[in-house]
């Protein structure tokens, strides 16, 4: 492929591509996303290209490998154009019908569609499904449009019009006045406009600056940079492009974690097509624009999500932050100038270059301009990417986009923010979900993970959980999060042990408000928000393990306690069989007792016993009932 | 390992003390783990002294000083993975090849390591044996590919 030397020539190419496909050719669109993959994605994909290679069908149909759309809890999952038509949980065997009946024979298949659970109304189309037709994806839309290593693919959709536009149109003042008039803000978490934020770079008068894509995704529970990652690199790469111009920036890095293989991968051929093509390099589109990108892998450090400390590993030293200011727009990676923003955010620009400002802002609330993706994890029906205008609630994400929470189990809270974030219990589900909002109930936006809880959590274990994860990536470098999280950790630990003592919730406030109030960088600063935002909305929780030594949730091992109740036990042995430290006596018509001291709680009783019987329960604060006597176990 | 793929790969990043992360990973990608030779062999020719190579090679996590097993199980312990119920699947995991997290066994056989996310959180509990992701997984059933591999 030649190099693109004008706009003219790009949609020349751009127009070519798009006569060279037909738009009536059935194309098989599967997702081939980390998700899908884990599913079992591969094999079908395989299947379909065995298939099509032996009817002899390979002119006639196109297999496309795509990146993920989103719905993870229904993958593997496919789209056949042009009918559009959206299978879910695809599996090898369904390859020859579906090729058959469906891309040949235009008949649909009834059980590979979605079936509304409560009105058995069957969606034929991705946009006829609740699970999206609540959504409004702007950015992960493209996804199953395009393969992510197809740089053609991404030009037939528009791809690099907005940094034509850019170039040649806009020049750098404008670029950056529209991002300022379009109010998008930081989606790493920050949320600091990033207009402002290109600014303050641009204005600096150093010779070199650096643009860099925060690609290091370490919030457990997300993986939205993932998604536009692995899906869509050129959508990422060309904001990088806009804003690297507009900044004056020469070079540029993507820092992408190590734990995301396949999104390296994509990056890296995206990196290469577009250096071919001519978005990369010199002279870009024939302007005098020059740039050229790096990929630099992390080495699995959370805190090098922090813009200082990645900035600390781009340069080969160990991930600690430092205090800041300076900024790195002031002095950055090398000492230069550099502006750093979240995949998300770079995402975005294409789209605001495209559209204007004034379409982006129309999206959102006052505040919180444009769509947010979100990882929607945890206790819900519907788990997987969602992308929501700002303003939505969260009752609508969780329940008309999640379908509500599995098995019959009550809502308890929903989190966000990542480890330095809050929970927020049922009375904010009609909150508007935004950046000033979020902060407002004590959570923050963060970069987007949203578990949702169920009454099977335990708030005081799963502030633990954040707390051991922060302890465990604090770099060590200040004291406060050193120490004052380890501290929090030690009380929070011996709360669910059932060593909680009067006082320890007093102590736990005071830490956090120390480590909160002096730590070097956000993760210290964030770290007691696990613990202040459930003990605002759950304190009961914390005083009843405390005082009563019972866990609520029946979840803290060492508060509860399994029972067989004898009026249910059909001395079936099932529990028998499952129970690996032969905790529990019983046999053949001789109701099954547990004995409570060589009982680990690994709950493989509960599971066993036939739902029809039920009679294994979890209980915590109150003493277990005593065992019948040998005599009256018979059940004759 | 020899020296020669070590100054190949250094090499390749222009004996760039700026790339010695990038450097060291591309050598543990090789060699599985970091001996005390290559780190030598980098420290001497990057002209970064060992200390340096020392924090580094101990503060992120994904560098490894000892041997690891020929099976590599990554359980997920991320936050959806956490409330789906990881531990027990860690707890099965740890059960079967006898390996705690962050240990390799005297054989080299198994070495089990927690990981705080791999962003597949829809799918959680999670689990990756030798790169092949297990989603959705029980711990009767990692139990049954653990021990396939025994």
């Amino acid at each position: 492929m030649p190099r693109i030397n004008s706009c003219a020539e790009l949609e020349e190419l751009r127009q070519e591509i798009l006569s060279q496909r037909d738009p009536n050719k059935p194309c098989i669109a599967i997702c081939t996303g980390s998700g899908c993959i884990a599913l079992g994605a591969a094999d079908v994909v395989t299947a379909f290209k065995d298939e099509i290679k032996e009817q002899g069908l390979d002119i006639k149909i196109d297999i496309r490998e795509t990146g993920c759309p989103g719905f993870c809890e229904r993958g593997p999952l496919l789209v056949i154009y042009p009918e559009e038509t959206c299978y879910l949980r695809v599996k090898p065997e369904d390859v020859k019908e579906i090729i058959t009946e469906t891309v040949l024979g235009k008949k649909v298949i009834d059980r590979l569609l979605y079936i509304d659970p409560e009105t058995d109304e069957k969606a034929v189309k991705e946009s006829e499904i609740p699970f999206y037709k609540n959504q409004m994806r702007l950015l992960i839309g493209d996804n199953i449009k395009i393969d992510p290593n197809s740089i053609e693919d991404y030009l037939a959709i528009g791809g690099y019009s907005a940094l034509a536009k850019a170039l040649f149109e806009e020049g750098p003042e404008k670029i950056i006045a529209s991002v300022k008039e379009s109010g998008l803000r930081g989606r790493g978490g920050g949320g600091f406009p990033a207009g402002l934020k290109w600014e303050f770079t641009r204005k600096t008068s150093a010779e070199t600056k650096y643009v860099i894509v925060n690609a290091d995704e370490g919030d457990p529970g997300a993986f939205m940079d993932r998604a536009l990652l692995e899906g869509n690199p050129h959508a990422v790469l060309e904001g990088l492009l806009i804003g690297a111009y507009a900044i004056g920036a020469r070079e540029g890095y993507f820092y992408v974690r190590e734990e995301y293989p396949l999104a390296v991968e994509n990056v890296t051929k995206a990196l290469k097509q577009a250096e071919e093509y001519g978005f990369l390099g010199k002279n870009i589109l024939g302007s005098d624009f020059n740039f050229t990108v790096q990929i630099h892998q992390g080495a699995g450090a959370f805190v090098c999500g922090e813009e200082t400390a990645l900035i600390m590993s781009l340069e080969g030293h160990v991930g600690e932050p430092k205090p800041r200011p300076p900024f790195p727009a002031v002095k950055g990676l090398w000492g230069k100038p550099t502006n750093i923003n979240n995949v998300e955010t770079w995402a975005n620009i294409p789209l605001i270059i495209n559209q204007g400002a004034d379409a982006f802002a129309s999206v959102g609330t006052e505040g919180s301009k444009g769509t947010k993706i979100f990882a929607l994890v945890g206790k819900v029906k519907n788990t997987g990417l969602v992308e929501v205008p700002m303003g939505i609630t969260l009752r609508d994400i969780v329940y008309k986009i999640g379908g509500g929470l599995p098995g019959g189990k009550k809502f308890k809270a929903v989190q966000t923010g990542g480890p330095a974030g809050g929970c927020m219990p049922e009375s904010l589900l009609d909150m508007e979900v935004d950046f000033d909002q979020l902060t407002k109930a004590g959570s923050m936006m963060g970069s987007g993970g949203m578990i949702v809880l169920d009454e099977d959590t335990c708030m005081v274990d799963f502030a633990r959980y954040f707390l051991n994860f922060l302890a465990d990536e604090s770099c060590g470098k200040c004291v406060p999060c050193r120490e004052g999280v380890k501290q929090m950790l030690n009380i929070l630990t011996n709360i669910t042990l059932g060593k909680g003592k009067p006082g320890d919730l007093e102590l736990l406030e005071e830490l956090a408000e120390v480590a909160g109030s002096s730590a070097l960088c956000t993760l210290g600063k964030g770290a007691p928000n696990p613990a202040l935002s459930t003990l605002s909305h759950f304190r009961d929780e914390y005083e009843a393990h405390i005082n009563e030594g019972r866990c609520a949730a029946l979840s803290c091992k060492e508060l509860i306690a399994f029972y067989i109740d004898p009026a249910k036990c059909k001395a079936c042995g099932a529990c028998i069989k499952d129970c690996a430290p032969e905790a529990i006596t019983g046999g053949k018509k001789v109701i099954h007792v547990i004995d409570q001291e060589k009982c680990t709680k690994c709950g493989s009783c509960l599971e066993a016993c036939p739902a029809a019987f039920g009679a294994v329960s979890k209980m915590s604060g109150e003493p277990v009932p005593a065992a019948l006597p040998e005599e009256s176990r018979n059940l004759g | 390992m020899d020296s020669g793929k070590i100054d190949q790969i250094i090499n390749k990043h222009n004996a760039d003390a700026g790339s010695l992360i990038q450097i060291l990973l591309e050598i543990q990608n090789e060699n599985n783990w970091l001996p005390k030779e290559a780190l030598t062999r980098v420290s001497e020719t990057l002209a970064v002294p060992m200390s340096r190579i020392r924090h580094i090679t101990t503060f992120y996590k994904t560098f490894s000083l000892v041997p690891r097993g020929r099976h590599e199980v990554h359980v997920c312990t991320g936050t959806a993975c956490h409330v789906r119920g990881a531990e027990r699947v860690l707890e099965a995991v740890e059960g079967v090849t006898g390996v705690n997290a962050g240990e390799t066994d005297p054989d080299l056989n198994f070495s089990v390591e927690t990981v705080g996310c791999i962003g597949c959180c829809a799918l959680g509990p999670v689990v990756v044996v030798d790169g092949e992701y297990h989603g959705n997984i029980l711990p009767a059933e990692i139990t049954k590919v653990l021990q396939d591999k025994k």
